[in-house]
This record gives C-alpha cells, sequence and structure tokens, in this order.
C-alpha cells in the first residue's frame, strides 16, 4: 500500500515537474523574433549593409540587457526577449521575395526589418501586404513606394529621398552659392534616377536660371570614372550634384579628386557622409554633403545620441554614419510599437495587425531627432535633415562636417496626400522652414 | 578637335585596363576551352593582395616607387598559389566534359571566393592610394589626368606584346599553339598537356590579378569588385573572338572607344554602346573579330 501511494506521489511529482518544466520552457521560448535583411555581401555590404547590421546587434544586446536609456529600457519588447536573424540582402529582389517568405512562413518571424535596395523595397512590400504580415523598410530611399501604393502591413521608419535633394538646394540658396550651371553624376537605377529628378525639380524653382549640363549616368558599380570625369570637366559648371554612395562614391572621389574637379566646381553629394571616416583626407574641403538625416556628424545633440554613438562607437571602432542611424530609428520605433500593442492586449506578443495599428501614425524619438510616421496613410515617416561643408581636422585626424544647417521635416518632405514629383513641381507649397 | 582627343585618350586608357584583364580570360579560353567566370574574382583577389602588399610598404617607410613593386609581386603571389590549387584541385576534374558545366563550376567558385575573400580581407574597404599620385598630373588641353593612367597604357602594352611574343616566338608557345590546336595529337606528340594547362591557367590568373592590382590605387577595393569587370571582360572577348590575344586587343579599344564616345556624347547609352557594339559583331561575325571558323570534330 505505502509503495503504490510512494509510487503515485512520485508519478504526480514527476507529472507535475514535467508540466512545469514544459510551461518554463515555453515561458523560455517566447521571444520576439525578428528577421534583419541587409546587404551583408556585395558592392553595398561594407557602407550600408554591414554598419546596419552591426547598428542592430549593437541595439539588440541593450535591448535584451535592458541597457537603453528610457523610454527604450524596458527589457527585451516589454520584457520579452528578442532574437534577431540576419539575412543577406544580396542576390536580386525575387531572391529577396522567395527570402522574405521564408522568414515568415519558416523561420516564423513576428516582423522583419529590412531593405537598403529601393528595387527590393518595390519587389518585397506587396508579397509582406498580401501575406499580412509586418514588414519594416529602414533605409531604401525610392518614394514610389507609399506613393504608387497602400499598405496596412508594410512601413518605412525613414524619409525618402526627396528630402536630400530639397535640402541639397535649400543649403545652396540660404549659403548664396552662385549657380550659373550645374552638372550631375548619378547611378543608372531607381535611386540615382529618383535623386537626380527630385535635384532637378528643386533647383527649378529655388534657381529658375541655372541650367543643367552634362548628366552623367553610370551602371552601379562601375567602378572606373575617368571617362565620366572627363566629360564632367569638359563643360565646367559651377556645380556637380552626385548622389553616388559606397563603393562608387569613394571611387569618385578617388579619381576625381586629383584631376581637380573638386576646385573646378562646387561638389554636392545628397548622401555622402559614410565615406567620409574611411576616406579621411582624400575628402576635398569644402564639399557640400547630406546624410540622408540629420546623422553621424550632423546629428542633433541629445542624451539619446550620446548613448547611440558611444555604444555603437565602443563595440565596431567607429562612429556611426547613416545606415546605423537608419536602422537604430527603425528598432526604437519597432520596440515602441510592440510595448504600446502589448500594452494594449494584456502583455501578450503582438500579433501583426496590433503591431500595424501601434505604428501607424507613431512618433518617437531617434538618435536622429524626431521620427514622424505622418505620410503614406501613417505609414511612411518623415523626419529633420542636415547639410554641411567638410574639412579635414588634421589634430583630430578626421573629417569634420561644419557649417551645418537643419532642416524641419515639414520643409524638406511632401505634405500628406501630395506625390513627391507634384509637390516639387508646384513650388513646395506648404513647406514649413522656420 | 578637343573632344575627339579626350575620346582617344578615355578610351584608350579604359581599353588598357580592360585589356589587362580580358587577356587572361582569353588566353584560358584558348587553351582550356573554360569560360572562367571565376576570373573576375581573381581580379579582386589581386586587388587585395596588393592592397595589403602596398601596406607592408608603407610600413616599412619604403620609397614610394616600391609599392609598384609590391603590386606586381601581389598579382604573382596570387597566381602561385591559386592558380595550381584551382587548376589541379578542381578544374582537372572535370575536363572533357560539358563547356556549360564548367561555367557553372566557375561560377560556383565565384561564389565562394566572394565569401572567401570576405573571410580573409573583411568587409571594410582598402585604399592604397599612394602609387595613385607617382607620377603626378598631365594637362591636356582642358583636361588634367592623373599620370598613373597612361602607365596603364603602357602595361597593357608591354604585357600584351609580351604574351604574343612567348606564344609566337618562344618554344614553349608552340607547345601551347600546338594544345589549342589540338590536345590529342600534342599528347601523342609528347607533350605533357596538363603541364600546359597549369601553366597556362596560371599566366590567366596571373594577368587577372595584375589588372586587379594596377586598379587598386584608383578605387576602393571592397567586397563586389569582381562582378563588373568580368561582364565587360566576356564582352570583350565576344566582339575579338574567343581565344584570340589581337581580337582581346582590338576588342578592348572597340568597347573602351565605344564606351568613351557613349558618355561625351550620349551619356545615358553609356552601357548600351557596348552592347551594340557586340551584338553588331555577332550579326556580322558571330566567331568573333579574330576567330576562324573551325570545322567541328566529330
Amino acid at each position: 500500500m505505502r509503495n503504490v501511494s510512494t509510487r503515485k506521489n512520485f508519478r504526480t511529482l514527476a507529472l507535475t515537474t514535467a508540466l512545469a518544466s514544459a510551461s518554463l520552457l515555453a515561458g523560455a521560448q517566447e521571444t520576439f523574433k525578428i528577421g534583419v535583411v541587409s546587404f551583408l555581401s556585395g558592392q553595398a555590404a561594407e557602407s550600408f549593409g554591414i554598419p546596419a547590421v552591426n547598428g542592430a546587434k549593437v541595439l539588440v544586446d541593450a535591448f535584451n540587457k535592458g541597457q537603453a536609456p528610457a523610454p527604450y529600457n524596458k527589457k527585451g519588447f516589454g520584457g520579452m526577449p528578442i532574437e534577431a536573424l540576419y539575412i543577406d540582402e544580396n542576390g536580386g529582389a525575387t531572391k529577396q521575395v522567395q527570402e522574405l517568405r521564408n522568414l515568415y512562413d519558416r523561420e516564423k518571424v513576428d516582423a522583419v526589418v529590412g531593405y537598403v535596395g529601393s528595387g527590393d523595397c518595390l519587389a518585397v512590400a506587396p508579397v509582406a501586404e498580401e501575406m499580412k504580415k509586418f514588414l519594416i523598410l529602414y533605409d531604401c530611399g525610392t518614394p514610389r513606394i507609399f506613393e504608387d501604393g497602400k499598405y496596412n502591413y508594410v512601413f518605412r521608419t525613414a524619409a525618402h529621398a526627396t528630402m536630400d535633394n530639397v535640402a541639397l538646394a535649400r543649403y545652396l540658396k540660404s549659403r548664396n552659392v552662385p549657380v550659373k550651371s550645374y552638372n550631375m553624376i548619378n547611378q543608372d537605377y531607381a535611386w540615382g534616377q529618383d535623386s537626380r529628378k527630385d535635384f532637378m525639380f528643386s533647383m527649378e524653382k529655388l534657381y529658375p536660371d541655372a541650367k543643367p549640363g552634362e548628366d552623367q549616368l553610370p551602371k552601379f558599380g562601375a567602378g572606373q570614372y575617368g571617362t565620366e570625369i572627363s566629360a564632367l570637366m569638359a563643360k565646367p559648371a559651377d556645380l556637380v550634384h552626385s548622389s553616388l554612395w559606397g563603393g562608387d562614391l569613394q571611387a569618385f572621389i578617388m579619381q576625381s579628386a586629383p584631376r581637380g574637379l573638386f576646385k573646378r566646381s562646387q561638389v554636392v553629394l545628397s548622401a555622402g557622409d559614410h565615406v567620409l571616416p574611411s576616406l579621411g583626407e582624400k575628402v576635398p574641403d569644402g564639399t557640400i554633403l547630406g546624410a540622408r538625416g540629420a546623422y553621424g556628424l550632423m546629428a542633433p545633440k541629445s542624451a539619446l545620441n550620446d548613448w547611440w554613438w558611444e555604444s555603437y562607437s565602443k563595440a565596431n571602432n567607429v562612429y556611426p554614419v547613416q545606415a546605423p542611424y537608419r536602422m537604430a530609428q527603425a528598432l526604437l520605433g519597432l520596440k515602441l510599437a510592440a510595448e504600446k500593442a502589448m500594452a494594449a492586449n494584456g502583455g501578450k506578443k503582438p500579433t501583426a495587425e496590433q503591431l500595424a495599428a501601434a505604428l501607424k501614425n507613431s512618433e518617437w524619438d531617434s538618435p536622429a531627432g524626431k521620427i514622424r510616421m505622418t505620410l503614406g496613410g501613417g505609414n511612411q515617416a518623415i523626419q529633420e535633415t542636415a547639410i554641411g561643408r567638410t574639412r579635414w581636422d588634421a589634430g583630430k585626424k578626421m573629417v569634420m562636417i561644419e557649417d551645418i544647417q537643419r532642416f524641419p521635416a515639414e520643409c524638406v518632405n511632401p505634405p500628406a496626400n501630395m506625390k513627391s514629383d507634384d509637390w516639387l513641381k508646384a513650388g513646395f507649397p506648404g513647406a514649413k522652414c522656420n | 578637335m578637343g573632344l575627339a582627343v579626350t575620346i582617344l585618350i578615355d578610351g584608350l586608357t579604359y581599353a588598357s585596363w580592360l585589356f589587362i584583364v580580358a587577356l587572361g580570360l582569353t588566353l584560358v579560353f584558348g587553351v582550356l576551352k573554360i569560360l572562367n567566370i571565376a576570373h573576375g574574382s581573381f581580379y579582386a583577389l589581386g586587388a587585395y593582395a596588393a592592397a595589403t602588399f602596398v601596406g607592408w610598404v608603407a610600413t616599412m617607410k619604403w620609397a614610394p616607387g616600391w609599392s609598384l613593386v609590391a603590386m606586381l609581386l601581389a598579382a604573382i603571389a596570387i597566381a602561385v598559389l591559386i592558380a595550381p590549387l584551382t587548376e589541379r584541385g578542381l578544374l582537372r576534374f572535370f575536363y572533357g566534359h560539358d563547356e556549360v558545366l564548367l561555367v557553372l563550376v566557375t561560377y560556383a567558385l565565384f561564389l565562394c571566393m566572394e565569401d572567401i575573400t570576405k573571410l580573409i580581407w573583411g568587409a571594410n574597404p582598402y585604399y592604397v592610394s599612394e602609387p595613385y599620385s607617382l607620377f603626378g598630373n598631365v594637362e591636356i588641353g582642358n583636361q588634367i589626368y592623373v599620370g598613373y593612367d597612361f602607365l596603364l597604357v603602357v602595361l597593357a602594352v608591354v604585357v600584351g606584346v609580351a604574351v604574343w611574343w612567348a606564344l609566337n616566338r618562344t618554344r614553349q608557345g608552340k607547345i601551347v599553339t600546338a594544345v589549342i590546336h589540338s590536345p590529342e595529337i600534342a599528347s601523342s606528340m609528347g607533350i605533357q598537356v596538363s603541364k600546359v594547362y597549369m601553366h597556362a591557367f596560371g599566366v590567366g590568373v596571373f594577368l587577372a590579378a595584375l589588372g586587379g592590382a594596377f586598379t587598386a590605387p584608383m578605387i576602393s577595393v571592397q567586397p563586389g569588385v569582381s562582378v563588373g569587370v568580368i561582364i565587360l571582360s566576356f564582352a570583350v572577348v565576344i566582339i575579338g573572338g574567343l581565344g584570340s590575344i589581337e581580337g582581346a586587343a582590338i576588342g578592348a579599344l572597340i568597347v573602351g572607344l565605344a564606351r568613351a564616345f557613349a558618355v561625351h556624347v550620349v551619356p545615358v547609352a553609356e552601357l548600351f554602346s557596348i552592347y551594340v557594339v557586340m551584338a553588331f559583331v555577332l550579326m556580322v561575325r558571330p566567331e568573333g573579330l579574330f576567330q576562324r571558323i573551325q570545322a567541328r570534330k566529330i
């Protein structure tokens, strides 16, 4: 009898232990899975993909340890640990569509944050929408995504490319840079062509007498720019505009600076900040450049930016430039949205619908200033930006940016329900610059 | 007149760079009958190795002129290390198989090499711009050129003449020519065909690496540099005729000049200009400008 009772007790204990373990295990497995997609190989890896992923690692680690400053100081997402999967964006849009499906269907991620390439963004956004899965586009610049389409599950937490070129033209005007003619060199794909068009439209309004001259459109990854530089120098203009980036921009600067292009014309680079740490004194003084936001050396002073700058620099031995900043603002926005949704649903892991509802029309503080989801039906962000001039500081052995001018978000972004092209052609109606 | 001279100079400098790389590609195809997609990877390896070697020269505070020697040694080192490993360790197992299979093998190798270079050198860019300023600037008309660009023209001429002379005026060259025409008959005459393959592949790798090494000072060496060059090199050898040295030279010149003309006159047609020339040549001479029609062996 005693044996039976003991056996029974033992069984009960075993069952209880098993159930407790199972429930503990279930608790331990309740993580928030994020698929982070960025270029880990190929030509966009060094300048954008890898710095952005490095930024994501710094933030995810800080979130999981509860070390980020308030209001981002809860561990994980509302106490739920974050698990990040890093996927290579290289390989083209078709591959990215398949990878996105894999992330949602096989890896069961709760959200995807990714995509540098405008072509990739245009390809994956409809897929996430069709699957009713949550997607944040953190980097790509083409305005077309939310101007030509309507989404419930897809968001972009950074401003689109129109802002960059409007800000450049406004900077030139406010600094009284004389421009009677200008040449351009942009890559021959969505980003380069959109940037070129936005700059031309902006110049038409702000410098109506300025005439566009050379209009070079080399292919992405060309590497050799000798002929293009000759063409730019053969028809000298007051200004040379370029949205080149990454290895292309580095090669262009290395090949054109010794040939005197930067001395013959004022060169303006819409997205040039990220080459400053690597090129150093090879970047000619006085180059006017933007960072596609108030990023890096042009970021506004704040406790959040100080923390981010220090955390990133310590982990990577280089200061953060535009790509990690944009990754940071995406993850900070996602964190607040997840926690807002969890607060509303009783602390459970939020669904894609709950995440989308929480992020729509929201706003949050980022190291680059306030991010506000005001365009594209509340799914597209606007933010302030900044433009400045380079100067090599021999003492600090780094390129500094000086004569910085900040532009409020409403000054350089179109208003809601107005397409970028229409806004530019109409002469920036509703822009608030003071 | 000014524009014509500018187009000529731009076309010539671009063609020189292309010729050095395409020469290796066409040589490997001529001898081994391999359309080697991994050729772009050897170009990238040459660039990375040059960056490392020039970095050492700078660390040792040697005179900047030594960086040119370092770049040459980098290309030799890549050829000596990589060519036997690739040819003996991989490609020889596929000789005699369909040429398409070999293309796929070299494509797989290309993808592997992209990651291998990243494993060795990381994703951060390397700069070796010191040699770029060694030759100062040259002013022609309203243009300022970097003297180094003209070094590439000299290098291309030297390399082209050396390879032509080696193939046409030396005993080893005649052996290679015999293998090109018929490996079976060459073998029956006592020629070690596998050795010829290995050496020819080594020279091909050296030329790719040399192209990469001497391009390194003009670019930031980083992942992805291998892609663009291989596509252009294919266009060059298709125009010139696969396996033809003269064809590679003329093909490179045509591509360089067509591109320079387009960039200066119709910039939007820059890429189109190269491939329209290629399409035209293929329409008129499907085998390329310098390849003779060969009887198909049964």
